[in-house]
């Protein structure tokens, strides 16, 4: 049976006074430790209460793992536990940072992690560049009136979703000697290529496969900002006969720069990350050749049986502090950049 | 009235639930394990008879990938105290220090001591007269051929000893006239490798005991496989493409790729199930050098873990799977070559019905006397794992020209020192 329009509104009547009560009833609760707490600290102070619980949590999720990071780059040995670890200083950060020539690893005591710092710093220029590039052509290109412009973001942006150990074993079976390319190579008459095998080769599927998997993001934060930018204002560069190429360079990349300043400290912090991927693709090989610092972390402190957990502290204190003087780097010029568009 | 008489039997009622409960109380028993073949689920068949006879014990096998989960996770979660209760490994001198010493527990420890002796020596520190535990199989290394390829070919398999360069040849031919891929592949590990460095006529261990890697020997062993690679002789997908950490070549072998698989015994019971009588692969003997014509032992063993909260319970799992009938059964079900002297005396049934099996496992057996002294030597150092782990990581940077021969040599050494310095065994 329907209700009637009366038995409506004493339901809707009912309802808001139940919630009306809830409310009360929190507000009261919540005002019982508030109050107190508002005199005892002063309404001041009370934004600090409020941020506290998010302190704890920072403080003994990431303040604390880092400070205990530190402390066991300075011990050695096997022992998990810190107490259970000598202390020697800084001797692990000398052992790391002792070449004779640091252009060529091979004469540094810790070879592999100066191969894994040039390798990392050959992924980052590269696929930082590339993806940028590739996603501001993307995304200028999605920002236009194209047919299916709606199926193409979502195409674009598909890879994203996908795990990257998803993206590393699609991307293995396609390479592989036996693999859907080779088999493609061999189809139109050509000889297949061991791309897996070969160190070059290696480093530039690694360097494609991983932007292909992440442009879609920042294509994403692109687009935004290109829909940002008033479309008045190239209307009147149309009237003063601003060529594409002046409008591109006189009103989209100023505008764009805080959007892009943001894509490249996103991309860069994430391609210093790198490892799953990477290490699902190709292992770090052929021999070292794809092997990135933290790969060469995860190695050091957990891939062996004979684990060195002080080393790995060491290097990745070391990899934290190169990306923290990058970033910072980076804002700065950003900053510099949007004061002389200013 | 009535009310207060239903809470007393309420009461009452919870309070025997309590006591039947713990009394029943389950053990709950958590036991790492992985497999080469099949042989978990004769494990399992094993546990599930003794949890029949001991209703107050379960035991979970958490079943892992060999080299993630045993290689890798395992040692960090017995250096962290959360190690599982029993585990079935490999490394039995690097991680013997985890292990618990069943011998207080045990009602018949001197069964132990006489079946499983010379292998408790590979899980107990020097010195040490503990029972960790015994040997789920006992592993010689060593080649298997594709004799199908070779029939194929027209060309003789090789018999009596055989030099690694004869082999080479030959497997090269039979690739060639069979449009096989690659002649030979070898397990990615300095494990397997040690065998035919042995033979060539490497040490690794000097005077005192403390490995000494760069000798003739083993420099003329490097070559051949820095040949061998270069060539197209071995299938590089094992020891280049797959860099990091072990690979195993097997399934190269399975799929008719490769004519000459350098592996070991534990590959028999995976054979037989996944080739079949497909092709004919048998196992031959270990290709000679000038000092000997040796593989290397070796083996997995089921340890107790020293972490556990129910020593007396592991303890009574432990004594029930080392009993005599249990392991006859586990041996002969999964075609492992016996690490019990007393069965190894009397014989193992072996249930198989495939002949190339039954010819490998004979073929495998007769090669134990004849390892080389220092093969055991290597095999019982507690740190061989840092030895066999950088010659494969080192060697495969010569392969792709990331070092030189002799830079490899030196970064071993390099490799080793350092390892050992820092675990205080220098």
């Amino acid at each position: 049976m329907a209700a009637t329009p009366n038995a409506v509104q004493r339901l809707n009547t009912l309802a808001g006074d139940g919630v009306q009560r809830v409310y009360a009833l929190a507000m009261n609760t919540l005002g019982l430790f508030m109050e107190p707490a508002q005199k005892l600290v002063g309404v001041r102070r009370m934004a600090y209460l409020f941020v506290l619980p998010n302190l704890l949590v920072f403080a003994i999720f990431i303040l604390f793992p880092m400070l205990l990071n530190v402390y066991y780059a300075m011990t050695e040995g096997g022992n998990l536990y810190p107490q259970d670890r000598p202390f020697v200083g800084a001797a692990n950060f000398e052992r790391l940072y002792t070449c004779t020539d640091y252009g060529d690893p091979n004469t540094c005591l810790e070879d592999r992690f100066w191969r894994a710092a040039r390798n990392t710093g050959v992924f980052v220029f590269f696929q930082v560049s590339g993806m940028v590039i590739i996603s501001l052509i993307t995304s200028m290109v999605l920002n236009r009136k194209i047919v299916a412009r709606g199926f193409f973001r979502s195409v674009y942006f598909y890879p994203v979703l996908l795990s990257p150990v998803v993206v590393a074993l699609i991307w293995k079976w396609i390479l592989q000697r036996d693999g859907v390319l080779n088999a493609i190579l061999v189809a139109v008459g050509l000889d297949p290529v061991n791309f897996m095998l070969d160190g070059t080769w290696a480093m530039t599927w690694v360097i494609l496969v991983s932007i292909w998997a992440h442009m879609g993001f920042y294509t994403l934060i692109l687009l935004a900002g290109l829909q940002s930018i008033p479309a008045e204002l190239y209307d009147a560069g149309a009237i003063d006969g601003t060529s594409t190429m002046q409008a591109f360079r006189h009103i989209t990349l100023p505008l764009l720069m805080p959007t892009m300043m943001v894509v490249l400290v996103l991309s860069l912090i994430r391609a210093v990350q790198m490892f799953d991927e990477v290490f699902v693709l190709t292992g770090g090989g052929p021999g070292s050749a794809t092997m990135l610092m933290v790969q060469y972390i995860y190695m050091t402190g957990f891939g062996t049986q004979n684990p060195r957990f002080g080393m790995a502290a060491a290097a990745s204190v070391t990899l934290g502090a190169v990306l923290l003087v990058a970033t910072l780097l980076q804002l700065r010029v950003g900053r510099g950049s949007e004061r002389h568009l200013a | 009235m009535f009310h207060r008489r239903s809470l007393a039997t309420l009461f009452a009622t919870l309070i025997l639930g309590l006591l039947v409960g713990s009394a029943f109380a389950q053990v709950e028993l958590r036991m790492t394990w992985y497999d080469d073949g099949a042989e978990g689920v004769v494990m399992r068949e094993l546990l599930d008879r003794f949890e029949a006879a001991n209703p107050d014990v379960t035991v979970v096998m958490d079943t892992v990938p060999y080299s993630s989960g045993i290689l890798e996770s395992l040692p960090l979660q017995l250096a962290s105290g959360q190690g599982p209760d029993i585990a079935r490994v490999t490394n039995l001198g690097g991680l013997s220090q985890y292990f618990l010493d069943l011998r207080p527990y045990l009602d018949d420890a001197a069964y132990w001591d006489t079946n499983f002796g010379p292998f408790l020596d590979w899980m107990r520190p020097a010195g040490s007269d503990a029972i960790p535990g015994f040997m789920t199989q006992l592993t010689v290394t060593g080649p298997y051929i594709n004799a199908t390829l070779f029939e194929q070919a027209g060309i003789a398999v090789p018999e009596g000893p055989t030099s690694w360069e004869e082999w080479a040849e030959v497997t090269r031919q039979v690739a060639e006239a069979t449009g096989t891929p690659y002649a030979m592949v070898m397990d990615r590990t300095g494990h397997r490798l040690a065998g035919p460095a042995i033979s060539q006529g490497a040490q690794f261990l000097d005077a005192d005991g403390k490995p000494d890697i760069d000798d003739p020997g083993m420099r003329s062993m490097m070559q051949l496989m820095i040949d061998w690679h270069a060539d197209g002789t071995m299938n590089p997908d094992v020891w280049i493409g797959s860099a990091g950490s072990y690979a195993a070549g097997n399934e190269f072998f399975v799929n008719a790729q490769v004519v000459l698989y350098m592996s070991g015994s534990w590959q028999i019971g995976q054979f037989t199930n996944l080739i079949g009588d497909a092709f004919d692969w048998v196992a031959v003997p270990n290709p000679c050098g000038p000092a000997a014509c040796t593989g290397m032992p070796g083996g997995a063993g089921v340890v107790a873990i020293a972490d556990t909260d129910h020593p007396a319970e592991v303890a009574r799992v432990m004594e029930f799977l080392a009993q005599e009938e249990n392991l006859a059964e586990f041996y002969g079900r999964t075609l492992f070559i016996p690490g019990h002297l007393g069965l190894a005396e009397s014989g193992v049934n072996f249930v198989t019905d495939n002949p190339l099996a039954a010819a490998a496992l004979t073929a495998f057996s007769q090669q134990v006397p004849q390892l080389h002294p220092i093969a055991y030597a290597m095999q019982a150092y507690p740190y061989n794992f840092v030895v066999f782990n950088s010659i494969r990581d080192r060697l495969t940077q010569v392969f792709v020209g990331e070092l030189t021969l002799d830079q490899a040599l030196e970064r071993i050494q390099a490799d080793i020192d350092e390892a050992l310095r820092e675990a205080g065994a220098n």
